[in-house]
């Protein structure tokens, strides 16, 4: 192709993705995209993102959320992704609902750390951490919708590759994305 | 009595004949003797009526004033009417727990008092009012808080409290062709009699009286449609659950105009064919029901009632039942769920009442008020009655005027009187809005108080709430709100659910948390229940907010936090009890939406 | 317009008089989405997700007796967004897990808010504490799940004839299946794995013991195709 003629280089979107409360059990599934990841890389470049090992995410297009908000580390980042992406996207049941993590939610948190550093054997020595280099926990599991405006959601324990690539090529090429039978799971 | 509840169910079932339809009255009438209903009790009462047990647990479950716990000896209920809370009843409630040691909504420890909240009572002109062990109680004080604490620490029986604390007022103001109507006992049974029943019902239909529930329907066109429904029985119902906050009417009706209410019953009676009616009186007015038996009793003895009334071929009687506790059973097939002892649930309709009512047979459900104007129709003749008020609207209306007035009570006018009228006879000032008809009705602003009290404008049951302009709108809102929460019956999804997310939202934005967004979530909430709900509760459930957004705008936009999203919950707060674990306080323990 | 049809979106439905709306669609092959609806036992109009409008006017399909030239709109964008805050909000009053749930592809609240698209539960959750009873031999409930659609309160006093399960109380704090013994238990009834009751669950309420997994996910009967295809044709 002849450089004077071509059209500019039509500029990567960029993309931040992380998982607050979650397993990254829902970028695994990412990966399973296999090769197409090399069409993926031809539209997107990454910023944050357990891929790239970016520490604090800049401006960028689009960012993926897996996993929901359990400690105030959660609401942090959260609110970072949020400051910078024009988009933002729930990855998964915990971003979605809560999930695995919210089934705490029907005890108390007091309760559960007592129990857990305290009386039941095995952790017992050390006393309920209070480090202030740790996080603290959230009373309840909050899905992330609940903290900041989520543009869009991907569900799915985790969400199928498939479902992930349809997502988002519709995203990346502009359209509303939609999963038909098949590809929309809650499991 | 506490060694034996086995014959105590066994002396109220033996009353009620066993009959599974009195479940309602079996209930409250155990409940009375025992304290609660426990679960060996429920189990004994479906024993006795033949009815699974799960149902006769449904039914306890369902309504506000059975207890399947442990209730306390005294069980205090503040009235939580908008009107209530405007006099200050939470801080009195707050100042009764407090001197009693106690949560509000918590039994305490030694099982001698709870303390907590219920839907208005119908004490608005007479408030902040309060229910102990379901006897009514009104302008409560600083002062009576005192003595009532020291009442319960002593445990002296609710008989030797202070008489005076029980004092209903009637509160006429004004009154009008219904409360000035001159009539003698019988005297309007005995001229519609004479007319026949047929040419009575003509009369009704030409006065063109409508339902005074609000709904307004032609009272001749029902009785017509169920005199003419077949079936091996008809039936009266007269509906006096008056639950909608702000209405007082039918309470002085059955106060001091009870021959009046029940003469009306008897002419419905006569003129549909029943031979009984049954007055369904809210559990908040438990407190009548002595005097409201001895007036059937004289009646009765005046051949007023029974058989051969008026020493004519026609037999009739009136038995009073009791609701529980549950604002629904006002809808008027609810109500006659609550009469056959089931949850009040409203039924699918059609088919309506008037052909498939109560045990399945064509019922008339009247408001009080329709009736005791009935009499005058009987008495002074069609078209006479369709001379008063105005050409859609014959007749005279009751209004419960309640909130910032001098004169708080009943005002009863010919349809067509203006807001601006009935708000210059109460001796209201600086008013900023009226609610209409109670939390489902309307709430108008100053520049409506033109507006007139007439099916053509603004058709009503009578409620009749003024705020000046000292109160927040929004808390208006918001205590209707709460109150349509507390009292969806559960039975559709929209409602059930859809009344909670509002609250939730309203108290969002109370603790100063909402967005636009949240706003906007209102709206959504409003455009869905109003198509979707099985009944008028939850299609009017939105209509407080509705109407004070368009209206009174700035008293929710003064409370948002920003313009931007706002989380569901406090982020700081949510850290509350792992700081607590923790001992924790650095700045890393804290949270806000701003960083 | 012959005399025993109305419009559906359109479209002319016979129907046989006395048929409701709904049973007409489903006869016809046309879905309208309904999760309280069952066609063994009498409409009970609860759930909402079958509202259409008839005449411009909103009505449940279930209850609502099929007239001739009556015009029903049923699958428009507004109806089905209204449905979607519907099944938004059962997702958010009950704890619907649908990962742990051994329902998940045979659950007919899962599978109507697939076909629906919902992607999210929208509102906040309410979390609430609901019991799990497994003192039956044979059946565990776990009201975690529960939308509230009585079909097995229908069944247990239609089909069974025993009555095991009523609803009662009061609100969405409130209502709730009642079990027919003083301990509140299913192990207390005369319950049978066998009764109508215990199939008749849309969601993942009453399960049968010990058969979770027999059918692997990704095989079960809404995987195989949509709740609109699986609904009219069952």
């Amino acid at each position: 192709m002849n450089a004077n003629t071509a059209t500019p280089a039509k500029t990567k979107l960029r993309v931040a993705t992380t998982s607050l409360a979650g397993c990254f059990g829902c970028h695994m599934s990412f990966l399973d995209i296999d090769e197409r990841i090399l069409q993926l890389v031809e539209l997107v470049e990454f910023d944050r993102s357990p891929i790239t090992d970016i520490k604090h995410c800049g401006p960028c297009d689009l960012g993926i959320i897996e996993g929901g908000v359990c400690n105030a580390e959660n609401v942090h980042v959260l609110h970072e992704f949020r400051k910078n992406c024009k988009i933002l996207v729930a990855m998964g049941a915990c971003a979605v609902n809560g999930g695995l993590p919210a089934q705490r939610n029907h005890l108390d948190l007091r309760d559960i750390l007592e129990e857990v550093y305290q009386t039941e054997p095995g952790l017992t020595h050390g006393g309920i951490p209070n480090d202030p280099e740790l996080p603290l926990p959230l009373n309840k599991v909050h899905p992330i919708h609940e903290v900041v405006k989520i543009d869009y959601f991907l569900p799915g324990c985790p969400p199928p590759a498939d479902a992930i690539w349809k997502f988002l090529t519709d995203l990346l090429a502009g359209r509303t994305p939609h999963l038909g039978h098949g590809l929309l799971h809650y499991d | 009595m506490p060694d034996a509840p086995e014959k105590t169910i066994a002396a109220v079932l033996a009353r009620h004949k066993g009959d599974g339809t009195r479940l309602m009255q079996i209930l409250r009438e155990v409940q009375e003797e025992l304290g609660w209903l426990a679960p060996e009790t429920i189990t004994e009462i479906a024993r006795g009526i033949g009815w699974p047990r799960a149902r006769v647990e449904g039914t306890a479950a369902f309504y506000s004033f059975f207890h399947t716990r442990p209730r306390g000896k005294y069980c205090v209920l503040w009235s939580d009417n908008i009107t209530d809370r405007m006099l200050g009843n939470r801080d009195l409630m707050l100042a009764l727990c407090k001197k009693l040691w106690l949560e509000p909504a918590r039994l305490s420890e030694d099982g001698l008092v709870s303390v907590n909240t219920t839907s208005c009572t119908g004490m608005c002109d007479q408030g902040p009012a309060v229910l102990v062990n379901y006897r009514a109680i009104t302008r409560m004080t600083p002062e009576r808080v005192d003595q009532m604490a020291e009442l319960i620490r002593n445990q002296v029986p609710l008989d030797e409290w202070p008489a005076d604390w029980f004092r209903v007022e009637d509160n006429i103001r004004r009154k009008d062709a219904l409360l000035d109507h001159g009539l003698v006992p019988g005297e309007a049974l005995a001229a519609a009699m004479e007319k026949g029943s047929k040419a009575f019902l003509d009369e009704v239909k030409a006065s063109g009286l409508r339902g005074r529930g609000g709904a307004g329907f032609t009272t001749g066109m029902k009785w017509e449609i169920c005199r003419d429904a077949p079936g091996s029985a008809h039936y009266v119902v007269c509906n006096a659950d008056e639950g909608e906050p702000g209405t007082f009417k039918d309470r002085v009706l059955l106060t001091s105009y009870a021959d009046l209410v029940f003469e009306g019953m008897t002419l419905a009676g006569y003129a549909v064919g029943a031979q009984k009616g049954l007055l369904y009186l809210r559990g908040e007015y438990r407190y009548m029901k002595d005097a409201l038996e001895a007036v059937l009793a004289r009646r009765r003895g005046e051949k007023l009632l029974g058989s051969r009334i008026l020493d004519k071929d026609f037999t009739f009687d009136i038995e009073i039942h009791f609701g529980a506790g549950a604002y629904i059973c006002g809808e008027e097939s609810a109500l006659i769920e609550s009469l056959e002892g089931k949850p009040g649930r409203p039924r699918i309709r059609p088919p309506f009442p008037v052909t498939r009512g109560y045990l399945d047979q064509p019922t008339t459900v009247n408001n009080v008020e329709t009736l005791a104007a009935s009499c005058l129709v009987a008495r002074h003749g069609g078209a006479w009655y369709a001379k008063l008020g105005t050409a859609k609207s014959a007749g005279t209306k009751l209004m419960s005027v309640s909130g910032d007035v001098e004169r708080p009570g009943i005002y009863e006018y010919p349809y067509g009187v203006t807001v601006a009228q009935i708000l210059a006879d109460a001796g209201a000032r600086d008013t900023q809005a009226v609610q209409v008809s109670g939390p489902s009705g309307v709430c108008v602003a100053a520049e409506e108080f033109g507006r007139r009290i007439c099916f053509e404008d603004i058709p009503t049951a009578g409620a009749f709430m003024v705020f000046d302009e000292s109160r927040d709108m929004f808390e208006v809102a918001r205590n209707f709100a709460h109150f349509f929460a507390h009292e969806s019956c559960g039975f559709c999804t929209p409602c059930r659910v859809g009344t909670q997310v509002v609250a939730r939202l309203m108290d969002k934005l109370a603790e100063n948390h909402g967005s636009p967004y949240d706003i906007d979530e209102m709206f959504k909430m409003h455009r869905l229940m109003q198509g979707a709900s099985h009944c008028g509760l939850g299609n009017s459930a939105c209509n407080p907010l509705f109407d004070t957004l368009n209206k009174f705008r700035p008293a929710y936009e003064r409370r948002l936090k920003s313009l931007e999203y706002e989380p569901a919950f406090d982020l700081d707060a949510a850290l509350s009890q792992a700081r607590q674990m923790t001992r924790r306080d650095d700045a890393g323990a804290h949270l806000s939406n701003e960083d | 317009m012959s005399e025993n049809t109305f419009l559906l979106d359109g479209e002319a439905i016979p129907f046989v008089p006395g048929q409701t709306v709904m049973q007409a669609a489903k006869a016809a092959g046309k879905y309208i989405p309904h999760l309280c609806w069952h066609p063994e036992f009498k409409p009970h109009g609860s759930c909402k997700l079958c509202t259409v409008k008839a005449n411009g006017r909103f009505v449940s399909s279930c209850t609502m007796e099929a007239a001739a030239g009556v015009t029903i709109e049923n699958r428009t964008p507004e109806l089905d967004d209204k449905r979607r805050t519907l099944l938004q909000l059962l997702f958010v009053e009950g704890n619907h897990f649908c990962p742990s749930c051994e329902k998940s592809g045979n659950c007919l609240l899962q599978a109507t808010a697939y076909d629906l698209g919902m992607m999210s539960p929208h509102f906040d959750h309410f979390f609430p504490d609901r019991p799990v009873d497994a003192s039956h031999p044979d059946i565990l409930l776990d009201f975690n799940r529960c939308i509230l659609c009585s079909l097995c309160v229908q069944a247990s006093e239609q089909a069974d004839k025993k009555n095991v399960f009523v609803m009662g109380g009061r609100g969405m704090r409130g209502r709730r299946i009642i079990i027919n013994s003083e301990s509140g238990k299913l192990g207390d009834t005369d319950f049978a794995a066998s009764d109508r009751a215990a199939s008749i669950c849309p969601v993942g309420v009453i399960l049968k013991k010990r058969v979770g997994f027999a059918v692997p996910i990704g095989e079960r009967k809404y995987d195989q195709a949509p709740a609109s295809v699986v609904e009219v044709t069952k």
